[in-house]
C-alpha cells in the first residue's frame, strides 16, 4: 500500500510550536514477556512528537507494557528510550532513570486515585517538594482548570467516575510532566463528558506542548484527538502516520477490524491489469461467488488476499443502474433491516452476505423491505486489500 | 495464694516490648516478602513461618543454645554486658520475637500484597521515593493489617509458655510470666489461684483483641480495600 508509511520510518515533526523546544519522545526497544505459557515479544520503534499521538491496538497488543517501559515501571531487555537529549533508558550503557525521576505523567486506566486521601491531597501529592503557598496555588489552579475545585475536601473514594477522571488528570498534570502517557483514561465515560474533558486537555496542551501518548481503541477518539496514530499489533508497530493515512488504508487485517470494516472477505486474485492500476478478485460463495474489481496491489494471479469494504461505502439501487463510474455492480436481495441509532443496517444476500448502511430517508424513499431485490454498487477504491 | 500482679506487669512489659520491636522488624521483612521478585523468596517465607509449626520447646531450645556462653552471639553479648542472655528479660524478648515473628509478618505481608500495584506505580510516577510511597500510600491502606499483626504478636506473646520456660526459666520478677505462674500453681495444687490468674489473663486478652478488631472495623471503613 503506497500511502502507508513503513513502521520504521521516523515521522518528521508536524511543526507544532512548543514552549519546551519540541522535545520528541523516541523509543526503540524490545522486551520479552511471559504471559501464561506463551512468550510474547514487544519489539517497537517509534517517535512521539509534541501533541497527541494515539497508540491504537487490540487488547493484548502490548500497549500497557509499552507505556510501562516508557515510564520506567517495566524494564526493556534491549534498546533505548529518550526524551529530546535526555536519555531515560539505554541497555548498552546500563542507563535506567528511575520512574520517580523520569518526569513522566502517567494516567492509568484504573486511574489509581489515592482513595484514602482528599481530592486536594491527591492533586498536591506530586508537588510535595514545593513551598506550601506555591503548592496550594498550583493545586488550586489545576483544580480550577479541570473544574473540580468544589470537590477539594472530598475523599477521592467518594466522587463520581467523571470527577475521578478529572482528578487523575489534574494530579498528573500539576507535576508539570515532560511527557504524558494515558492508558484509556476516558474509557468509562459517556460521550459528552468525554468530549468536555478532551477539550480541557487540549486546552492544557496548547500551553505546554509536550509529547502525549494516548492509548485507545475507540475510532472516534482517534479522529477527535489524534494528530498522529501508532498502530500496535502483536508487540510490533504496524503503521504510524496521520489517522487518515493509517485508518483509511489499512494494510493488515487487524487494522481493518479496528478501523471498522463491516465486510471482510477472503479473495483470490484472478486477473491483474497493471496498466489500469486495477485487478479482479473473486470472493468464493454460492454459484461461483462474487467478482470484484479492486485497486492493484503486489501479489500475482492466484494469490489470496482479504478485502475490506465499509458498510457505509456501498450504494443500494432498486433497479439496475446504468452510466455509473463504479465498476462493481452486484445483484442481491435484502435479508434483514435493522435500525441502529440514526442509521439503518441492511443485510443483503447476494452470492455472499454483505452489510450496507443507509439513512432512514433512503430506506423510506426506496421502500426497502426484507425480500426486496436490490443492486449493490461498490467503487473500486472502496475495496481495501489486506495481507492475510 | 492471691494473684501475683508482678507476673502480669512483667508479661505486659514483655508483650509490649516484643510487639514494638516486631512492628519495626516485621514491616521491612514483610515489605521485602510482598514486593521482592527474587525467585528463592519462598525459602525466606518458609523460615519466617517456621515458628507456627515448630513446638515452642524446640524453638526455645535452639534459642537457648544460640544465646548460651558457647555460641558466638552469646560470647559477644557476654563480652559486652558481662552476663549471658539466657535466663534474662532480654533473652526472653529475643526468644519471643522469633516465636511471634510470623504472627506479625504474615498479616503485614498479606495486607501489603493486597495494595493495588497501580497505586504504588502512580506514586512513583508522581516523583515519590519508595519511603514516601510506603508511608503515604502502602501503610495507610494496610492499616488494618498492621493493627492485626501488632495485636496478634502482642496476644501471642502474652500467652506463650514453652519458649519462655526454655529461655527464661522461672525467675520471679525477671522471667516468670503469667502462663508460667499458672503452671506453677497447678503443679503446687493451688487450683483456686490458677483459676483466678487464668481468668484475668483470659479477660485481658479478650478485651485487647476486642478493642483491636473494633478499631479495625472502623479503619476498614476509613480506608476501604478494593
Amino acid at each position: 500500500m503506497t500511502d502507508i508509511r513503513p513502521a520504521t520510518e521516523v515521522a518528521e515533526n508536524s511543526g507544532t510550536v512548543s514552549p519546551r523546544g519540541a522535545a520528541h519522545l523516541l523509543a526503540n526497544f524490545e522486551k520479552q514477556l511471559r504471559s501464561g505459557d506463551s512468550d510474547f515479544l514487544l519489539d517497537v520503534e517509534f517517535d512521539v512528537p509534541p501533541g497527541f499521538t494515539i497508540l491504537f491496538g487490540a487488547s493484548g497488543a502490548g500497549k500497557t507494557t509499552l507505556l510501562d517501559c516508557l515510564a520506567g515501571l517495566a524494564t526493556p531487555d534491549l534498546g533505548t528510550v529518550s526524551l529530546g537529549n535526555r536519555l531515560l533508558f539505554d541497555s548498552s550503557r546500563r542507563t535506567n532513570v528511575p520512574t520517580a525521576h523520569r518526569r513522566a505523567g502517567y494516567v492509568f486506566q484504573s486511574l489509581a486515585l489515592f482513595r484514602h486521601m482528599t481530592v486536594e491531597q491527591n492533586v498536591a501529592y506530586g508537588i510535595a517538594h514545593l513551598p506550601h503557598h506555591e503548592r496550594s496555588s498550583r493545586a488550586h489552579s489545576l483544580l480550577d482548570a479541570f473544574r473540580i475545585s468544589h470537590l477539594t475536601r472530598r475523599k477521592a473514594g467518594n466522587i463520581s467516575g467523571g470527577e475521578s477522571q478529572r482528578v487523575a488528570l489534574a494530579r498528573t498534570l500539576v507535576t508539570d510532566p515532560e511527557f504524558l502517557l494515558m492508558d484509556e483514561p476516558l474509557a468509562a465515560l459517556d460521550a459528552p463528558t468525554k468530549a468536555r474533558i478532551m477539550e480541557d486537555l487540549r486546552e492544557w496542551n496548547r500551553a505546554h506542548g509536550i509529547p502525549i501518548l494516548y492509548v485507545t481503541h475507540s475510532r472516534e477518539e482517534v479522529f477527535a484527538l489524534g494528530e498522529r496514530v501508532i498502530v500496535l499489533d502483536g508487540g510490533r508497530v504496524l503503521a504510524q502516520g496521520t489517522p487518515h493515512e493509517v485508518l483509511n488504508a489499512p494494510h493488515m487485517e487487524t487494522v481493518a477490524q479496528l478501523a471498522g470494516f463491516e465486510n471482510i472477505f477472503d479473495a483470490v486474485v484472478e486477473v491483474v491489469r497493471p496498466e489500469r492500476g486495477t485487478m479482479t478478485c473473486r470472493i468464493p460463495g454460492e454459484a461461483g461467488g462474487v467478482v470484484l474489481e479492486t485497486p492493484l496491489v503486489r501479489g500475482g494471479v492466484g494469490s489470496t488476499l482479504r478485502v475490506g469494504i465499509r458498510a457505509g461505502d456501498i450504494l443500494l439501487a432498486i433497479s439496475p443502474p446504468t452510466g455509473l463510474s463504479a465498476r462493481n455492480l452486484i445483484p442481491g436481495r435484502i435479508q434483514s433491516l435493522e435500525q441502529r441509532d440514526v442509521i439503518v443496517s441492511a443485510q443483503v444476500r447476494s452470492r455472499v452476505l454483505m452489510e450496507v448502511h443507509l439513512t432512514m430517508a433512503a430506506r423510506d424513499s426506496l421502500g426497502l423491505v426484507p425480500g426486496k431485490e436490490v443492486w449493490l454498487v461498490i467503487k473500486t477504491h472502496s475495496c481495501h486489500l489486506m495481507r492475510r | 495464694m492471691p494473684i501475683d500482679w508482678q507476673t502480669f506487669r512483667l508479661t505486659l512489659e514483655l508483650a509490649f516490648t516484643v510487639s514494638v520491636i516486631l512492628l519495626a522488624l516485621g514491616v521491612p521483612i514483610a515489605c521485602w516478602i510482598a514486593f521482592s521478585r527474587w525467585r528463592w523468596k519462598f525459602l525466606v517465607e518458609a523460615v519466617v513461618a517456621l515458628p507456627i509449626v515448630l513446638p515452642p520447646t524446640v524453638l526455645g531450645f535452639y534459642v537457648l543454645v544460640a544465646l548460651g556462653p558457647r555460641s558466638p552471639v552469646g560470647r559477644w553479648w557476654t563480652s559486652l554486658t558481662g552476663h549471658t542472655l539466657a535466663f534474662t528479660f532480654a533473652g526472653l524478648v529475643i526468644g519471643s520475637i522469633l516465636y511471634s515473628l510470623p504472627f506479625a509478618v504474615q498479616p503485614f505481608a498479606a495486607s501489603f500484597s493486597a495494595v493495588d500495584r497501580k497505586l504504588i506505580a502512580a506514586s512513583a510516577t508522581l516523583g515519590a521515593s519508595p519511603l514516601r510511597t510506603f508511608f503515604r500510600i502502602v501503610a495507610p491502606i494496610s492499616a488494618p493489617g498492621l493493627v492485626t499483626g501488632v495485636a496478634l504478636s502482642f496476644a501471642h506473646t502474652m500467652g506463650e509458655f514453652g519458649v519462655v520456660l526454655m529461655v527464661g526459666g522461672n525467675i520471679p520478677g525477671i522471667t516468670r510470666t503469667v502462663s508460667i505462674d499458672i503452671y506453677d500453681r497447678v503443679q503446687a495444687g493451688d487450683y483456686a489461684g490458677a483459676h483466678q490468674t487464668a481468668l484475668v489473663l483470659l479477660i485481658v486478652c479478650f478485651v485487647l483483641l476486642a478493642v483491636v478488631y473494633g478499631l479495625n472495623r472502623r479503619a476498614s471503613v476509613i480506608y476501604p480495600l478494593k
